[in-house]
């Protein structure tokens, strides 16, 4: 197991030089650099331009030299945890973003969960009671869960809550503790208003993870150990849970690594939607303006989020399974 | 084949020494394999059938996925016609009906029959919240004009004309779907933008098609490190996640591109996220086919390389990759509508359903006017349906099972 995550880890670190790579490439492609962009702006609001700033500024980030340098003081200014110079707020970005990466966090992770906990029993049920009408009726609302934008649903709900209940769903917390230092009740504030949009972001991911279960659990529940042991006289608890659950839970764990960049990227959907304070509409306001070091930081850390669970899902990949932790690699 | 059995195939044979030659029989009778199982006309028809058939049969079955591709072809061919579909053109501003509600067609008026109608509007502005009120005024029958002249338009950007299927009463309006914040009706503005969002999948599908045959082939066919690089470099995209890099990419496109260069941007961008799924359909493809056994039965009978790959691989695989393509293209329907959404893709003139729900955006004019959210159901509808025709196609693509 020990050599298992050495190894996994080792496949991470170029994994992620390569995608910093990429997000810098992003960075640049805007025609002229980012410094060019804010003086030009700054200098057709009529405002003027410090000269002794701009040279700060370029000195910081290494404007004048070679690119590739610039990458290097990009990504040694990330592991340091400086995520760069956001130029619309004039601010450093890490100060910009303040909780929002924690909470983008936290919404993600309890969405993970989420899918989890509603995925795990109705898969089993419309495995083992295939054909049913409870089965039918799960499998049209899976169905319906994977093809409706999430977006979209976020905002039909918004629209039915508006109307049915006159409240406004949107936000992470009553807008009374904004800005307030944390507490239980802001806690509490923020859990009562994740439950929306985990739900909305949830659907799709909890879909698919159903489907996947079901199909697993159903290939293994005709194999012809579970006839021997039905045969015995095992009891049908047992029978279901003891071996074919435990085979049909490697794919689904595993599908985890698949899921994850889709519950993101709803998140970023939804959270702009819903104006949650959490990275996507923040992302969105820094790609409006073209303020791209805050964009491409926002970038590194949502694929740094993937990147952490996909590892994450393949370590308990190999806790469960042990085929993979001794051959080394997933099969999928 | 039982009744050419060899004498001298007995163990009396076998024993002999090996360096006198067998006795020989060859039959001289014509060799029919069918002799003893003669097939009825019905089963020759069905075990003769070629793949495509068989696939097709298969495919039939699932009615569900029969009627969505149905469902789907209609929606194309519309494309077709959307000038003429459409009420109105897509920029007629009717500056009297702002946010006006959808009107319902009807068919009988005071209780005799005059034929499909609608009421015209009353419109009256509400001075206490300043609120554009419109009211159905019995009084005012509006017969619906069918293979009639309306608005004018450019049909396909070229032809000028006049025609459509469905027209408003003269001096009366239809707008069965309601109107937005300019006036423009909200129906034939949906009909226009499927010519966009439908479209925008299918072109993003074949730049992708293109790039996953052409990776996913070249690494199932040599394997070893030209495999390793092209799953490393699918593994890396797709830790990306999608949306976010949807919007930074398209978000640097140049503002000042003309539509349809942005409109080609976006599919670049869409497909270049895409092609990682094809690609490794393609290569898992190619290496599991390489092992089976009409494979080896080609390559014992002398066949070259390119022939097996062209006459046995590919047709053994193109329907699995036709349900896999399926199955991409409602994401990227559903893409284009999200960045259009938010603003970063197709901007307006440009009219796909992104686009029109991006009018919608702000929850308060959808509580006031929700009519503005219509454009999601065409996008559910279309996903959905590719969904289960890509499900049909996927249990259909392989026949022999």
């Amino acid at each position: 197991m020990l050599s298992y995550t050495a190894r996994r880890i080792l496949v991470m670190i170029p994994t992620l030089i390569a995608i910093s790579i990429i997000i810098f490439i992003i960075i640049q492609l805007p025609p002229g650099d980012y410094l060019e962009t804010y003086i030009n702006e700054l200098k057709s609001q009529g405002e003027q331009v410090d000269p002794a700033r701009i040279e700060y500024l370029k000195e910081i980030y290494g404007l004048d030299k070679p690119i590739h340098e610039q990458y290097l003081v990009w990504v040694w200014g990330l592991l340091q945890g400086d995520l760069g110079y956001s130029f619309e707020f004039e601010l450093p970005v890490s100060e910009v973003v303040g909780d929002r990466l924690w909470l983008s966090m936290v919404l993600s992770t309890s969405t993970i969960i989420f899918t989890w906990i509603m995925a795990f029993p109705i898969g089993i049920y419309s495995a083992v009671r295939q054909y049913s009408a409870g089965d039918y009726a799960l499998t049209f609302l899976g169905f319906l869960g994977l093809a409706t934008p999430n977006f979209l649903l976020a905002l039909v709900l918004m629209y039915l809550a508006n109307v049915y209940f006159g409240v406004s769903i949107g936000g992470l917390m009553d807008e009374r503790f904004i800005d307030q230092p944390w507490s239980l009740a802001k806690v509490g504030s923020v859990l009562e208003h994740l439950i929306v949009p985990v739900i909305v972001i949830g659907t799709a991911g909890t879909a698919s993870l159903i489907r996947t279960l079901r199909a697993n659990l159903l290939d293994e529940l005709q194999k012809q150990y579970v006839v021997t042991g039905r045969a015995k006289g095992l009891s049908p608890g047992k029978l279901l849970l003891k071996y074919p659950l435990r085979i049909a839970l490697n794919p689904f764990v595993a599908d985890i690594g698949n899921i994850l960049p889709r519950i993101i990227s709803g998140a970023v959907l939804v959270s702009v939607v819903m104006n949650l304070p959490t990275t996507g509409p923040m992302l969105l306001r820094a790609l409006q303006s073209q303020d791209m070091y805050l964009a491409g930081s926002f970038l590194m850390f949502l694929s740094l989020l993937v990147v952490i669970g996909t590892f994450l899902s393949d370590l308990g990949l190999a806790a469960l399974d042990p085929r993979i932790r001794l051959e080394g690699r997933a099969e999928k | 084949m039982t009744d050419t059995t060899l004498p001298g195939q007995d163990s009396e044979g076998r024993a002999k020494s090996a360096a006198e030659p067998l006795p020989h029989y060859v039959n001289p009778a014509p060799f029919d394999p069918s002799t003893k199982e003669a097939m009825t006309p019905e089963q020759e028809r069905y075990f003769m059938a070629p793949q495509w058939r068989l696939v097709w049969w298969k495919f039939k079955r699932h009615r569900v996925a029969l009627f969505s591709a149905v469902l789907i072809l209609l929606l194309y061919a519309s494309v077709l016609v959307s000038e003429m579909l459409a009420p109105y053109n897509l920029h007629t501003r009717n500056t009297n009906f702002i946010y006006a509600p959808p009107q319902t067609v009807r068919l009988f008026h005071e209780g005799s029959f005059v034929g499909p109608f609608v009421y015209g509007y009353d419109y009256r502005l509400n001075m206490e919240n300043l609120k554009r009120e419109f009211t159905e005024n019995p009084q005012k029958v509006q017969p619906l004009r069918f293979f009639c002249l309306g608005d004018d338009y450019k049909f396909w950007g070229l032809v000028e004309g006049s025609f459509h299927f469905v027209c408003p009463a003269k001096g009366g309006t239809l707008f069965l779907l309601g109107t937005d914040r300019l006036g423009r009706d909200v129906l034939s503005r949906i009909i226009y933008g499927a010519r966009i969002s439908l479209t925008i999948g299918l072109v993003g599908i074949s730049l992708s098609f293109i790039l996953g045959i052409i990776i996913g082939g070249l690494a199932g066919y040599y394997g070893g490190w030209v495999d390793n690089i092209t799953q490393r470099g699918i593994e890396i995209v797709r830790s990306f996640p999608e949306i976010p890099l949807w919007m930074s990419l398209s978000a640097i496109l140049p503002v000042t591109w003309s539509p349809i260069g942005v409109y080609f941007g976006l599919t670049i961008i869409l497909a270049l996220l895409d092609w990682p799924g094809l690609a490794r359909a393609v290569r898992s493809k190619l290496l599991s086919l390489r092992e089976e056994d009409f494979c080896t039965a080609a390559q014992l009978m002398g066949a070259s390389p390119a022939r097996i790959i062209g006459r046995h691989l590919l047709p053994s695989f193109t329907s699995h990759l036709i349900a896999s393509i399926t199955l991409s293209i409602p994401a990227m329907i559903l893409g284009e509508t999200a960045l259009s959404f938010l603003g970063l893709g197709l901007r307006p003139p440009v009219t796909s359903w992104g686009v029109l729900l991006s009018e919608a955006q702000n929850i308060n004019v959808v509580v006031l006017y929700p009519w503005l959210m219509l454009p999601v159901i065409p996008v559910i509808v279309v996903v959905l349906a590719f969904n289960f025709v890509g499900d049909g196609l996927r249990d259909a693509a392989d026949p022999y099972k």
